[in-house]
């Protein structure tokens, strides 16, 4: 069966969004036949709606792997980093099922829990399917997920059905052996390692083979690619048109990570990671073929609570070992919860919203990028406390969630670590500057609050900062500042960008 | 005959699953090989096991201290960058 694909327009064309970001928007999920879009509507990393009120963990279970990713080292045990294949410990089954059990009870808004490592957890099937089997019978109102590198896909695809696991994530970096050979030196394969472009040409057969039976059976499948600048930069294009063909919903283009302290390949080669602004055209060059998603924050392989929180210090085993949970009573609370939160969301989406948001903004003004310090989809965070920027492109059609650019970026090295505009004078500037660096090709920058010296040095870098929209949401906040540099007359394509009141 | 686990082990489970011979078990602070058992896995299998998936280098030795898998020999990264980041030895 092919999934029909839902609508992600390339900037140009604009699109919809509700109040809080629209990366996959939700009005293009309603373009989905019901059944599916009760699958993804309260799963955070399928809905980008979803992701602000519904939250999911991740159990290591599966510390195994059979193939060796130029991005991945497999000393995977660092409780400091979030990035993934990270965890602080690995779990049996068994502790992974009380561990789900007491976090569902803590956290009623746990709606998903996935397998995702620390290695493939199709190559930990004993394990993986353990843990699934005990979940699906105790805990049924938890949606199950697994991610892989989809070597040994084809043979589980069977039993993935049976478990009624229904969202499989497959990492996909290429469709070509030969750009394959650059990202994975070997697989293990029929009872050897396989070096090369003949280990990256099984892969890349048996993850095709994969998505194929997967979308046969009415499984979602959602593809992440990792864009490793000058091997797959341009090749990702035509993987995203082939994994469409083949039925995937959503393709997740996520940054190569590659710090040399992190020890992978790539980290120590020095390969150079995307800035923002590449990973950002290469999504909009994608988004014409396949919906896009903006909005993962690539988490550890044992992540807990929303995403771009990681709650995983509430429940490490030792705290759960002493919790008492009473899940049958947990799970009224949960569907309370639930039921809650959807119908909030569908009354969200009944809403028209009013077409004069863009009134008195010329039709032919071009589209500013905006930087949004925001949280619960309001500007809401203090310029110097922000983990993370949230990028708008403000255009005559409304506001568009574009990505999201983290500011505290994974740990060691960096010796800048501290308030940003209140601390000690060295860590301010390096901190300052990264930021400045981060927020490059941002025009304007939407914070609830900022210190005298980074808005200085942001306006001498061409951003100008705005916290006189504090606690408003984000959109509207987004579009009154896009009118008042209208009203400027700044916005007509010939003017320098940079040079915006 | 017997293969054996060095400190460079990160205990991922890996070699456990795949030994014929349900040889290897966890330990602290890392996995071991029951040598009774190893066969370094001849009658089953063209190469020992535990060494083909094994995906850290120098973490599977022989009965000489000989690695199975020798720095840069799975990564590719040249021997100098392993000495620049202390990954680098010259045997078990």
């Amino acid at each position: 069966m092919e999934l029909p694909v839902i609508s992600n327009s390339a900037p140009a064309e604009g699109g919809g969004c509700a109040s809080s970001g629209c990366g996959t928007a939700p009005d293009a999920l309603g373009h989905l036949p019901d059944h599916i879009r009760a699958k993804v509507q309260d799963h955070p990393c399928y809905s980008e709606e979803a992701h602000h009120y519904f939250a999911r963990m991740h159990v290591a279970v599966a510390p195994a792997c059979n193939i060796q990713c130029n991005y991945c080292n497999r000393k995977y045990d660092c409780s400091n980093e979030s990035r993934p294949g990270v965890v602080s410990e690995v779990l049996t089954p068994k502790q992974a099922i009380n561990k789900v059990l007491a976090v569902a009870a803590e956290i009623p808004q746990m709606t998903v829990l996935g397998i995702a490592g620390p290695g493939d957890p199709l190559a930990n099937p004993a394990r993986t399917f353990e843990t699934f089997e005990q979940l699906s019978e105790r805990a049924p109102d938890i949606k199950l997920c697994v991610s892989t590198n989809g070597l040994n896909l084809p043979q589980y695809v069977d039993r993935i059905a049976q478990h009624n696991i229904d969202h499989v994530t497959i990492t996909i970096n290429c469709v070509d052996p030969e750009v394959g050979a650059k990202i994975y030196p070997w697989i293990f394969w029929e009872n050897k390692r396989i070096f090369g472009v003949e280990g990256a040409r099984i892969l890349i057969e048996q993850q095709q083979k994969g998505l194929q039976m997967l979308t046969d059976r009415g499984i979602l499948v959602k593809v992440n690619s990792v864009l490793i600048p000058g091997i797959n930069d341009e090749h990702l294009k035509e993987v995203s048109k082939i994994v469409k063909a083949k039925g995937a919903f959503l393709h997740n283009v996520m940054p190569l990570i590659a710090e040399p302290e992190h020890g992978t390949y790539f980290g120590i080669m020095e390969h150079p990671e995307p800035t923002p602004e590449m990973l950002q055209e290469l999504q909009d060059a994608c988004a014409g073929d396949m919906a896009m998603m903006r909005h993962c924050r690539q988490c550890r392989a044992d992540a807990v609570g929303l995403l771009g929180e990681d709650r995983g210090d509430e429940f490490t085993m030792d705290k759960i070992d002493v919790m008492e949970v009473d899940y049958e009573a947990a799970m009224v609370r949960r569907k309370v919860v639930h039921d809650e939160i959807i119908e909030k969301l569908d009354a969200k989406r009944g809403i028209v919203k009013p077409k004069d948001e863009a009134s008195g903004i010329p039709a032919d003004a071009r589209p500013v990028l905006m930087a949004v310090a925001g949280k619960n989809g309001v500007v809401a965070e203090h310029f110097g406390h922000a983990k993370e920027f949230l990028i708008y492109e403000a255009s005559p059609a409304g506001a568009r969630f574009m990505s999201h650019r983290k500011t505290e970026l994974y740990c060691g090295g960096m010796d800048a670590c501290g308030d940003g505009d209140v601390v000690d004078a060295g860590a301010t500037e390096s901190l300052l500057e990264r930021n400045i660096r981060i927020l490059e090709g941002c025009e304007v920058v939407l914070c609830s609050k900022i210190g005298y010296e980074p808005w200085g040095k942001l306006e001498a870098a061409g951003i100008v900062p705005n916290g006189e929209h504090a606690m408003e949401p984000i959109e509207e906040a987004v579009m009154a500042v896009y009118k008042e540099i209208a009203a400027t007359g700044k916005l007509s394509p010939a003017v320098d960008s940079k040079k915006v009141a | 005959m017997a293969l054996q686990i060095t400190e460079s082990c990160v205990n991922c489970w890996a070699c456990v699953d795949v030994c014929p011979n349900d040889a290897i078990y966890e330990d602290k602070p890392h996995f071991l090989v029951d040598e009774s058992k190893c066969t370094e896995c001849l009658g089953d299998h063209s190469v020992p096991q535990c060494a083909a998936i094994c995906p850290i280098e120098m973490a599977i030795v022989d009965e000489l201290g000989a690695f199975l898998n020798p720095p840069g020999s799975l990564t590719g990264i040249p021997i100098e960058k392993l000495k620049q980041f202390g990954l680098w030895k010259e045997a078990a």
